[in-house]
């Protein structure tokens, strides 16, 4: 059975190849043949799994050795594939998603003429995903984890001719590179400190370790799991890696690429269980995420900029719980895949809307759509009590449990943790219903808007004019209704079926570890905190939204608001202290280059010309002086020897 | 002293007994070969200029050249396959040579490297015909004074200098015994066979003679001055070990001697004599290699010499010097290296920076490679000093991969011509690459392994002597060698860019179309440093196994 697992990474990396490679003698069937491999690599994934039910719970780790990569002395890399439990729920989603968005995108992507290319990046992007999370050494896992960020730096871009979508697949790819920085440093960490970086080994031995070291890897990694992840403080890609197509915003940027961080964090679980300080780090990280990204949410206006910022704030919860330690690990994973569920719901069914508006994505230019696209409103409508934590849908079990074991955590910490992760799904479950109601209900504020965009800009050009046509709001097509069907029902059941008899705790627990946390707070207050706060939080809504009529333009907005819709500073903040810094750093380093190592360089140039110069004078063509200097050589030559002697 | 007793010393009692019969010297034939072979062939290359009929001489003696080069290196192979390189290596021809790999590896180079530079000493085609007679780089008639009458008959008549081949042969002959040579005696003979030719070779250009006269009898006359040196060097060492066998002096050094010629008590063991006698002896193997500072002959004499032999005598001598120096420091001087080490030590860092530094504002190209010679002697040294089997076949494949570079690098001088001869002033290169881009890019390839860039062989070599070097403890010679090489990349590089990026001069040079010879010997020379670079363990390996002395 072993030796299916490689088939998982291939299927789709032919695909990729095929795809990218065949040209456009396969753009009419190059969407069909995309699809085909990814749903080919999902169910193998689905073989496999009942493989893994078929033994028992210690038994369930897959190894294939496919060959030595690189024998280099003691540096040693196999590419060698480990299918566990873990491994395993990744492989599922990966694979299980990302057929369902394939599956969407023919029709999303029905009009754009280089549909072939984009399936291939998609293919690639499985492709690198799977290795990533099946790689069973770091520098294997550190391939997947660049592979994925080229396929994502190729997807945000994938409408290059829009400048704003080459900048955001730009800044997406420098500020991944910032994490990539600290993956490759911990790599390089690991080498030095264990002479291994192959998972079994490295987490064997990790009590050899000193502290401070582990501290360091546990940093580096967490470091990483920022950049992938969008994580305070390299969150700022996020929201701008929308511009790429809306099924990349499903499948990469909000149910698998971006929680590739805490697969890094849960899956080096060894290393940061034994470094208790960077633990603490990951629990503050993930909890500034989650109030920064639920903020950023309530302030947004783009639907699909408001979904990114609930994706980072969600991601916030899952890098909480893996911070905590043994408590939170599978309930971390447990979040990350219900989330999967309903994040890529929520974001096929904004696609959906933007695909009946002609690629609207103001919310404010929205409104009353519930009756024209009734499929898509029922879908985003359950992905919607999903994520608010409704009692009974995916959201409630997941979340609950991850608010628990933030109180669980004891001290002062696991309280102030515990209160930010119940802030979090008030203003969750506030942003939500904004969304919600400017979307589907109220008034149709989309009608007469040509008129109105004119009077508001007052010189709307007549090239822009068909953009600005009134849009015909309609259901898509069932390429991408059925996609969403399937995940609405994940949305719903996903959550009941992990937590019925705890199976998915015992599934994944013979990898991760599990230990039951002791709350200060019985499960009951805390159930019913939440509920109180969610109800709060739509309230709140309600009474802004839904009471009110929605202003077709954005108002001015309190201070907090108008930060908030700047994603709250970061981007000033990174061009203030970053950017301008390092335009500063560069300067003062071109200077010195100019004058100090240039005139170094130049000067030992000239100096080394001018001996050159000199000694060359000594060849006179005179055989004279040339038996003169070898006379003189050997004498040097005896009288040195004479002297080591002496010495 | 008595009458009797100096008389009793050219004299002996009639009582004593008779002399025994002297036993007839050993000689195995088959093990020596090689270099019978090449002597006998130069011997009959002698004859045919006596007995041949001019017209016949050139093919005759080509024929001849080719044959027993080609046969002699057969022989070094069938040697080494038999295992005379490694289990079956000795010393043969009473204790005169020693046939073990570092010598069966030389001779094999220097074998492949005379073959091919007899394919470039027997290119016709590059000048234009003089009186409907083909021309090689020779003077028609060596004798005839540059300018005179005579010279012009010579030329006239069609007259070619076919000595040139057996001279080449007596040359490689005296090259395959020099490092293989296992005493002082063989040595110097061997050095003054391969010296002489050289001479005389040098003075045959056939443009620009006064230049060749000149630059021969500077090599003569400082050549002899070092062979002085070598000479007396011997002497002293003599003294000191009362023998010029290696395996002896060697003893003596090491203090195991057995038996003790009682005539030799008094200076036997003295270590003065021991002392200046090797920094002679040592003086005049570096003179050859072209070590600083005895190095003031190389750029003049390549330069003057016809480029053919510049290209052999730059490769071929190289290796029999070094081979020779090898055995020296390795064989007869082990027990000394604490004291030659430093010295060769300050010896290799001025020829490496000296060579490299001196390069830099050479506007010949012949003499541009001849600096960047010295450079690579230094480099080489760098290896010798490290005192360790890695050393030895470091040194030995560095030899190997050098030697191709230079012969092809030396031929595709010969084809970049223009009126006066070859066109060998760096301006005239300029934008050659725009012109003539495979001539260009062939030479471009073998500078790139001079300075020792990857995938060429000279990475390879560069690499594997530094590494000997470092792991010999001469860390800091490694880094003044990558400084050197960073100074010499810069003139080869340039010599790149002015072919490839400058505009080509309306009156610049014309490439010759050469005969299969030549296009063979620089197609060799590209083939070698390309395998040697990116496939070189095979070969490391090779030099690996041969490098073992025997004692």
């Amino acid at each position: 059975m072993e030796n299916l697992i490689a088939l998982l990474i291939a299927a789709p990396l032919l695909g990729a190849a095929v795809l990218l490679v065949g040209g456009r003698r396969l753009d009419a069937v190059g969407h069909w043949i995309g699809t085909l491999l990814a749903a080919a690599s999902f169910v193998i994934a689905v073989v496999l799994f009942a493989g893994l039910l078929g033994r028992s719970g210690d038994d369930r780790t897959l190894i294939q050795h496919l060959f030595t990569w690189v024998p280099v002395e003691s540096f040693q890399a196999d590419v060698t594939f480990r299918l566990d439990q873990l491994s395993m729920t990744f492989v599922l989603l990966i694979t299980g998603v990302g057929s369902l968005i394939h599956l969407y995108s023919v029709g999303y992507m029905e009009h754009d003429e280089r549909r072939r290319r984009f399936f291939g990046y998609l293919n690639l992007f499985l492709a690198a995903m799977l290795l990533l999370v099946l790689a069973d050494n770091y520098l294997l896992l550190y391939v997947g984890w660049e592979g994925v960020g080229l396929a994502s730096y190729l997807l945000i871009g994938f409408w290059q001719h829009k400048p704003s979508a080459a900048t955001a697949a730009k800044k997406a790819f420098l500020v991944n590179r910032v994490g990539d920085m600290g993956l490759s440093i911990a790599i390089m960490l690991m080498f030095t400190t264990f002479g291994t970086f192959a998972f079994g080994p490295v987490f064997g031995h990790v009590t050899d370790a000193s502290q401070g070291k582990l501290t360091a890897i546990a940093l580096m990694l967490l470091l990483a799991a920022c950049g992938k992840s969008a994580q305070v403080p390299l969150q700022s890609w996020l929201g701008d890696a929308m511009e790429g197509p809306t099924p990349v915003s499903a499948l990469i940027h909000a149910a698998t690429m971006v929680t590739a961080g805490v697969y890094l964090v849960v899956r080096s679980g060894a290393i940061f269980n034994a470094a208790p300080d960077a633990q603490l780090v990951v629990t503050v990280v993930g909890a500034v995420t989650l109030l920064f990204g639920a903020i950023v949410g309530c302030a947004k206006d783009d639907i699909k900029k408001a979904l990114a910022g609930s994706t980072m704030s969600q991601i916030g919860y899952m890098v909480l719980a893996a911070g905590l330690g043994p408590i939170g690990y599978v309930y971390a994973i447990m979040h990350l895949v219900t989330h999967g569920f309903f994040k890529a719901g929520l974001f096929l069914g904004a696609g959906s809307v933007m695909h009946g508006m002609n690629d609207e994505v103001d919310m404010r230019k929205f409104g009353g759509l519930r009756k024209y696209m009734p499929i898509t409103y029922w879908t985003f409508g359950l992905g919607y009590l999903a994520i608010i934590g409704f009692p009974g849908l995916s959201g409630f079990f997941s979340k609950d449990k991850i608010i628990e074991s933030a109180f669980a955590k004891g001290g002062t910490e696991g309280w102030i943790l515990g209160a930010v992760t119940l802030i979090g799904a008030a203003v969750t479950a506030y942003y939500m219903t904004r969304v919600m109601l400017m979307t589907f209900f109220g008034e149709e504020r989309w009608k007469h808007r040509a008129t109105a965009g004119e009077s508001v800009d007052g010189h709307a050009a007549p090239a822009e004019h068909a953009a600005h046509a009134e849009p015909h709001p309609h259901e898509s097509p069932k390429t991408m209704t059925i996609p969403m069907i399937v995940l609405a029902f994940g949305s719903v059941f996903a959550g009941a079926l992990f937590t019925w008899g705890s199976s998915f705790l015992h599934w994944l627990e013979p990898v991760t570890g599990h230990q039951e946390g002791d709350s200060p707070l019985s499960t009951w207050t805390i159930t019913s905190a939440t509920f109180v706060l969610m109800l709060i939080g739509v309230g709140a809504a309600y009474a802004q939204y839904g009471r009110r009529p929605v202003p077709a333009v954005a108002p001015r907005g309190s201070l907090v608001t108008r930060a908030a819709r700047r994603d709250l500073l970061q981007d000033d903040f990174n061009h203030v202290v970053l950017v301008r810094g390092g335009e500063h750093l560069t300067r003062s380093l071109v200077y010195v280059d100019h004058t100090l190592v240039d005139g170094v360089v130049n000067g030992t140039a000239a100096s080394v010309g001018g001996l050159s110069g000199r000694l060359r004078r000594l060849q006179n063509g005179y055989a004279r002086s040339y038996a003169v200097s070898m006379f003189g050589g050997a004498a040097l030559l005896v009288a040195a020897t004479l002297l080591m002697r002496a010495v | 002293m008595s009458a009797a007793a100096v008389h009793s010393l050219w004299t002996t009692a009639a009582t004593a007994a008779p002399i025994a019969k002297i036993d007839a010297p050993k000689i195995e034939y088959g093990q020596l070969s090689p270099s019978l072979i090449v002597v006998g062939a130069a011997l009959v290359g002698v004859l045919i200029e006596a007995f041949v009929p001019r017209r016949s001489r050139y093919y005759a003696q080509m024929l001849l050249s080719a044959v027993a080069l080609a046969a002699a290196f057969a022989a070094v192979v069938a040697l080494a396959a038999d295992g005379y390189g490694t289990t079956k290596a000795h010393i043969a021809a009473m204790g005169a040579i020693a046939v073990d790999g570092p010598s069966l590896f030389l001779q094999g180079t220097i074998l492949l490297v005379g073959l091919i530079a007899l394919f470039t000493f027997g290119e016709r085609r590059l000048d234009p015909e003089a009186h409907g007679n083909r021309v090689d780089s020779f003077a028609a008639q060596a004798a005839a004074v540059p300018g005179s009458e005579s010279e012009q008959a010579a030329v006239k008549a069609g007259f070619t200098t076919t000595e040139v081949f057996p001279l080449l042969l007596f040359a490689v002959a005296g090259m395959l015994i020099f490092p293989s040579a296992n005493d002082l005696l063989t040595l110097f003979v061997a050095l003054e066979v391969f010296s002489l030719p050289l001479y005389l070779l040098c003075a045959l250009a056939r443009r620009k003679r006064l230049m060749s006269q000149e630059a021969a009898v500077k090599y003569f006359l400082l050549g002899a001055f070092a062979s002085a040196f070598t000479l007396f060097g011997i002497a002293l060492l003599y003294g000191y070990a009362g023998s010029v066998s290696y395996a002896t002096i060697s003893q003596v050094v090491d203090g195991t001697v057995t038996s003790v010629d009682p005539a030799l008590a008094d200076t036997m063991g003295n270590d003065a004599l021991l002392l200046i006698g090797t920094a002679m002896l040592v003086m005049g193997l570096l003179f050859k290699v072209g070590a600083v500072p005895f190095h003031m002959w190389t750029p003049d004499v390549y330069q003057g010499a016809p480029t053919p032999v510049t290209g052999f005598m730059a490769a071929a001598t190289k290796v029999a010097a070094f081979g020779a120096l090898l055995r020296l420091l390795y064989v007869v001087l082990p027990g000394l290296r604490w004291d030659w080490r430093p010295v060769m030590w300050g010896v290799a860092i001025i020829t490496m920076l000296g060579g490299a530094i001196v390069a830099i504002t050479q506007t010949d190209i012949k003499r541009l490679l001849a600096y960047s010679s010295i450079a690579h002697a230094g480099f080489i040294l760098a290896g010798v000093i490290a005192t360790s089997k890695d050393g030895v076949s470091s040194v030995l494949f560095y030899l190997a991969a050098y030697s191709f570079v230079t012969l092809g690098a030396f031929a595709v001088v010969t084809l970049v011509r223009d009126a006066g001869g070859e066109a060998t002033h760096l301006s005239k290169w300029a934008g050659l690459g725009r012109r003539s881009p495979l001539v260009a890019a062939v030479f471009a390839v073998f500078l790139l392994a001079f300075a020792g860039i990857p995938l060429t062989s000279g990475f390879a070599g560069k690499f594997a002597v530094f590494k000997a070097a470092a792991e010999g403890g001469a860390v800091p010679l490694v880094v003044i060698g990558v400084i050197s090489s960073a100074i010499a990349a810069f003139f080869y590089i340039r010599v790149i860019v002015l072919m490839f990026f400058s505009e080509p001069r309306p009156e610049g040079p014309t490439v010759a179309v050469p005969s299969p010879l030549t296009t063979t010997a620089i197609a060799m020379g590209v083939v070698v440093t390309l395998v040697l670079g990116v496939a070189p363990q095979y070969f490391l390996n090779l030099a690996s196994q041969a490098g073992v002395f025997v004692r």
